[in-house]
């Protein structure tokens, strides 16, 4: 048989949007709400850019950014954590109960804090790995494991934050809060850690496929565990952080925020997969900030509180509707200057 | 081409293959077995404990009224295990409830003559909220937890700005008695409600919808979507039925609680994950592919006797959240155990090793004119 | 194998029956916990009546007292009335011109504060007219205390407000917020719920919630005998007005000898019926004890579905609780958190910019609605939804009665 020549097909460069991967076009869409919202907001007479505003819309990505950034995590190694909410009462509960008012106990109380969250995230680990469950089952059910504890110990505030911790709330460096910065200090260890650490990598192959990694000689226990660790010791944090806003830990602050759900949107918003193995948190902060501009500004505009909810609502569906079909987050090649290297992501 | 078995073969014929294997007892217990199987038995057993905890309840006329207040979550979960059991999630159950309840509380009114333009324009609103739901998931590509989200904040943003956060009032009476009254007069119980009513029918068109083409197209797409495409499925189509269905059910549900709860926004709230906790105590697998519809409703039972129980027990309602977070990792455990080996019969009931492999038949020479094989280059 | 995974399942469905069979152990793991706790048969999760967190003897006492107490002012306007106590001098924030007030909303997540709202913002629109407000920016805090601490930041630095207007989600959780409100030198007047400093220039509430406590439970109690039980449905825990509530009225059962057990209901009308059908299904049930009246309607059809008698029953003066008792004339009381409370920050903002002294801490009246006075508040609210309060105290306000009939939200 012949071989004839096949000629490379005529390549055609794609146009700039389409080459654009998911994380990109989340910063592009954040743009494109900041753009859309300075504009309304000053139809109501004020400046998105003044420094109670820019202040107002950062401290909202606080929280939630700390419970978006575990919640990338367990989700690209495939599981779900639903029992944040839960996570973050018990955290400031622990936290203000140690603590109790004295400066000296800060630090234990920060550490005993995040020392029961991390067994809770323990928990829910050998939950999904040990007995096989499902994390939507698991984290739920953890999760409600939890609220009966704290429904039948605690009713009411408990414990108390001293002063010095309550300033972490509060303290701002111009227009941007401590706490955000905590928070994007954190993002940045997530990304280095999934980027750069063997955890990480193995973390996206899991995620990717449990059955291929497990023959490739990753221990695939590992990973699903470290994730949940992590999201609980993060949602901890957000606990932590209620608790020195609200000066006194409290069982049910957690519930109030939505936490669950809106943590695993801002997730998918980013671009992660829900299925797992693709995504990155550079992604959610951009859609956990998205969530945070176009709260900031419906507030701004004083729009009804159940109107506010049909648009956050409908964002979310549309804004994943979107890209759904994109392509999924570049991650850098690990060997760039193999003549065979392919850079995944590229469009179809 | 000649063939093995043509003229010259024995007029053998083989056995036909046996529809079933073993007997329908062994069937049975082979399917208690199983966890779709084995959330019966726990509802049994659940049944049990509360009678014993408090004897009237075994009364024929208060199990029946048992039934139909639990009739709601019973037709809720047979919805979602139509979406679950195609490797999907319905999280806006709980919104569509409520409303349909606001809606039959601020249409209707007193206004007796309206009931039935309102209940068709209910039902039509249940249908567009599942194809909005499915087609966003299938054609949009948005996974359906995202989907079902969004669509649970909008819509119960949009209930609650419409009336302004609290409906109207009730409805009338004769609406309300499709969810508080039923067929009188009945011997033994006295009074059959018609949410009973409702939910055999609807588990019996369940049952029935299951044995269709539909139903064994729906658990393939569950399974293996691709495979099932491939197949000639349209993927699209058999998922977006399934949240018809699945809203439809709430639409029912909602229905029956105008009557059975009145009209408030809030009837129906975290239907959702009830109805998700009481597929899986059903044996489902979430990701789909396997389960049995009856099971569902056996979960949602199952589900409203343990806080029964709890009640009757004296258990501290804030203790409740906790044991059902316990009973639910438990019960998915179990049921991912009991898939993941097999639906294996134990031993005991597995029937002994009566039928040898059927006898090869001889070989049969070819015909004594050999040139006519094929396949010669 | 399959053997052993086979009677293992039924073996743990069985553990699980047993376990939740065992109550007396998880109570006992409450009990643990409070030193001072009450020994008996208390089945009841944490601690209760008098040795509840929430009660206080002091504040009991207090409200006892001022259930009684004269009112200032005239009984037509009763969200004007108030105790007489210490006044605050506003001299300082004499001031003409329109002002613009910045309210920090906790939430309009119920009829009560959807109920309130409206006439707030009907209350503005006479205030608006008169050149007293100039406007009024809201931020919704959805039931959120980070939200409601990030709302009442904003209105600090970029809200330009002459008067912070807060109606605080949690007591403790918005003390660091408030403070610093009052810090910035511009008058504060918190509402509904309050906060743990008095910084404020006035604390405008009702009376408060061991005075509802009190007012429910004797009327019980002067209904029902010794040893009757009455099931307490409790909307949500933590809250302190509504903890207030129910701390008074199991003091007052307990040391009547009331059987009292109480739920949260989460004020789902599904989840009432159950309760009460379950409680029905163990025994009688002489009495309903409600901290909120949502769902009062549910609770008094689970009587009726149950062939049961009525029960003696306190609701609230929510329009649902008012038709259905006077429908079923069952023996009951409305108590009332004087929903009027609503209009009163607006008009005590017009008193501070006038210089007028207004009270530190505003108690205004809080008058249950008796079987008497029921018809007449009927009547006057007729055409009105069923999520609407009959004390809203609007009835003189521009847009009545169509904007609470209609219930538009601002």
């Amino acid at each position: 048989m012949s071989t004839s020549t096949v000629s490379p097909p005529t390549q055609r460069r794609a146009p700039v949007v389409r080459r654009l991967d998911t994380t990109q076009l989340v910063y592009v869409a954040l743009l494109a709400v900041i753009v859309v919202g300075t504009v309304l907001t000053a139809m109501s007479g004020r400046s998105f850019f003044s420094s109670g505003n820019i202040a107002s819309v950062l401290t909202l990505t606080s929280t939630l950014g700390f419970v978006a950034i575990g919640q990338t995590l367990v989700i690209l190694v495939g599981s779900l954590d639903l029992s944040v909410p839960y996570v973050i009462s018990l955290a400031s509960i622990v936290g203000g109960g140690v603590m109790n008012g004295e400066e000296s106990m800060i630090v234990p109380g920060v550490l005993a804090a995040l020392g029961v969250c991390a067994v809770v995230g323990l928990a829910n680990g050998l939950v999904v790995t040990g007995l096989g469950v499902h994390g939507f089952i698991a984290t739920l059910g953890m999760g409600l494991i939890i609220s009966g504890y704290l429904a039948s110990n605690y009713q009411g505030n408990y414990g108390s934050a001293p002063r010095s911790f309550q300033l972490v709330g509060i303290t701002l460096f111009g227009p941007v809060p401590l706490s955000t910065l905590i928070m994007l200090g954190c993002a940045g260890v997530g990304v280095l850690m999934l980027n750069r650490t063997r955890l990480g990598h193995h973390i996206y192959a899991v995620g990717g496929g449990r059955e291929v990694s497990r023959m490739s000689g990753v221990r695939t226990h590992t990973p699903v565990v470290a994730a949940h660790v992590l999201c609980s010791v993060l949602a901890g944090m957000a606990g932590l952080l209620l608790l020195s806003r609200t000066s006194v830990g409290s069982p049910t602050i957690g519930n109030q925020g939505g936490y669950d759900l809106m943590s695993i949107a801002a997730v998918v918003l980013g671009g992660t997969l829900l299925a797992g193995g693709r995504g990155s948190i550079v992604g959610t902060i951009g859609g956990v900030a998205i969530f945070a501009v176009i709260d900031n500004v419906m507030s701004v505009m004083e729009i009804n509180s159940f109107l506010q909810d049909v648009v956050r609502g409908l964002v979310i569906v549309i804004a994943v509707a979107v890209y759904a079909r994109r392509a999924i987050p570049r991650r850098a090649t690990r060997f760039p200057d193999r003549a065979t290297a392919v850079t995944i992501g590229d469009t179809p | 081409m000649s063939g093995i078995g043509t003229a010259d073969a024995p007029a053998t014929r083989r056995d036909a293959l046996p529809e079933h294997h073993g007997s329908i007892t062994r069937r049975f217990l082979g399917g208690l077995v199983t966890p779709g199987g084995a959330v019966f038995v726990l509802a049994l057993v659940l049944f049990a404990a509360v009678v014993a905890s408090n004897p009237a309840f075994g009364e024929p006329d208060r199990m029946v009224r048992f039934l139909a207040r639990s009739a709601p979550i019973a037709i809720i979960a047979m919805g979602q295990y139509f979406v679950i059991v195609a490797g999907e999630f319905d999280l806006s159950m709980g919104a569509v409830i409520a409303t349909q309840v606001v809606m039959a509380g601020n249409l209707i009114g007193q206004d007796d003559s309206r009931i039935l333009p309102v209940l068709v324009a209910m039902l039509a609103v249940g249908v567009l909220v599942g194809l909005l739901n499915g087609m966003a998931t299938t054609l949009l590509g948005v996974p359906s937890f995202i989907v079902t989200l969004g669509m649970m904040l909008a819509l119960s943003g949009l209930v609650f700005y419409l009336t302004g956060g609290a409906a109207t009032g009730n409805p009338t009476d004769n609406f309300r008695s499709i969810g508080r009254s039923g067929v009188e007069d009945v011997p033994v119980i006295d009074l059959l409600p018609y949410p009973l009513v409702i939910l055999v029918v609807l588990a019996v068109f369940a049952v029935w919808l299951m044995r269709r083409p539909y139903g064994r197209t729906l658990i393939a797409t569950g399974d293996n979507p691709s495979s099932a495409a491939v197949s000639g499925a349209t993927v699209w189509w058999v998922k977006t039925r399934a949240f018809i269905l699945s809203s439809m059910s709430s639409t029912v549900a909602g229905i029956i609680l105008v009557g059975q709860a009145g009209v408030h926004p809030s009837v129906g709230q975290g239907y959702e994950f009830i109805a998700i906790t009481a597929v899986v105590l059903g044996g489902v697998v979430l990701g789909g592919g396997r389960g049995w519809v009856l099971s569902a409703a056996a979960g949602a039972i199952a589900l409203d006797l343990l806080f029964t129980l709890l009640n009757f027990r004296e258990v501290p309602s804030t203790w409740r959240d906790t044991v059902q977070g316990v009973i639910i990792i438990a019960a998915v455990a179990l049921s991912g155990r009991a898939w993941r080996s097999g639906n294996k019969l134990p031993r005991m009931l597995r029937r002994p090793e009566a039928d040898p492999e059927p006898p090869i038949p001889p070989a049969v020479p070819p015909p004594a004119t050999g040139s006519q094989s094929a396949g010669t280059p | 194998m399959a053997t052993r995974k086979y009677l293992s399942a039924l073996a743990a469905a069985l553990a699980f029956v047993v376990l939740t069979a065992c109550g007396s152990t998880d109570d006992s793991a409450t009990v643990e916990e409070d030193s001072s706790s009450q020994s008996g048969t208390d089945q009841k999760e944490g601690e209760s009546g008098a040795d509840s967190k929430w009660f206080d003897q002091a504040t009991y006492d207090e409200q006892d007292e001022q259930r009684d107490a004269t009112f200032e002012g005239d009984p037509e306007k009763p969200y004007l009335q108030y105790i007489d106590s210490e006044m605050r001098d506003t001299a300082k924030f004499k001031s003409s011109g329109a002002k613009k007030a910045c309210f920090a909303n906790a939430s309009i997540s119920n009829p009560w504060r959807q109920t309130g709202w409206i006439t707030m913002n009907q209350q503005l629109k006479v205030l608006q007219q008169q050149k007293v407000i100039s406007e009024m920016e809201t931020r919704d805090a959805k039931d959120d205390d980070n939200t409601q601490i990030a709302d009442i930041d904003y209105f600090i630095k970029e809200g330009k407000c002459d008067i912070f207007i807060i109606s605080p989600n949690s007591t403790a959780a918005m003390t660091p917020a408030v403070q610093r409100a009052c810090d910035t030198g511009k008058p504060v007047v918190v509402f509904d719920r309050g906060v743990e400093t008095d910084c404020a220039t006035s604390y405008i509430h009702p009376i408060g919630g061991f005075a509802w406590g009190i007012d429910t439970a004797d009327f019980l109690v002067g209904n029902l005998e010794k040893g009757d039980k009455v099931v307490a449905l409790r909307i949500l825990p933590g809250v302190d007005v509504l903890e207030n509530r129910w701390a008074a009225a199991d003091k007052i059962f307990e040391e009547e000898g009331i059987e009292a057990v109480d739920y949260f209901t989460g004020a789902d009308p599904a989840e009432i019926k159950k309760i009460i059908s379950d409680e029905l299904a163990k025994g009688d049930v002489q009495g309903i004890w409600m901290d909120a009246g949502d769902g009062a309607v549910a609770a008094i059809e689970a009587f009726e579905d149950a062939g049961a008698d009525l029960p003696v029953m306190t609701g609230e003066d929510e329009m649902s609780f008012l038709r259905k008792w006077e429908e079923t004339k069952l023996t009951g009381l409305a108590p009332v958190y004087s929903n009027f409370q609503w209009r009163t920050p607006l008009l005590a903002a017009q008193k501070i910019f006038a210089g007028e002294e207004v009270p530190a801490e505003w108690v205004l009246p809080q008058v249950p609605i008796t079987e008497e006075e029921r018809s007449e508040f009927l009547g006057a609210n007729e055409g009105m939804p069923d999520g609407h309060y009959a004390k809203f105290g609007g009835e003189d306000l521009p847009g009545y009665p169509e904007v609470w009939q209609k219930r538009q939200m601002p």
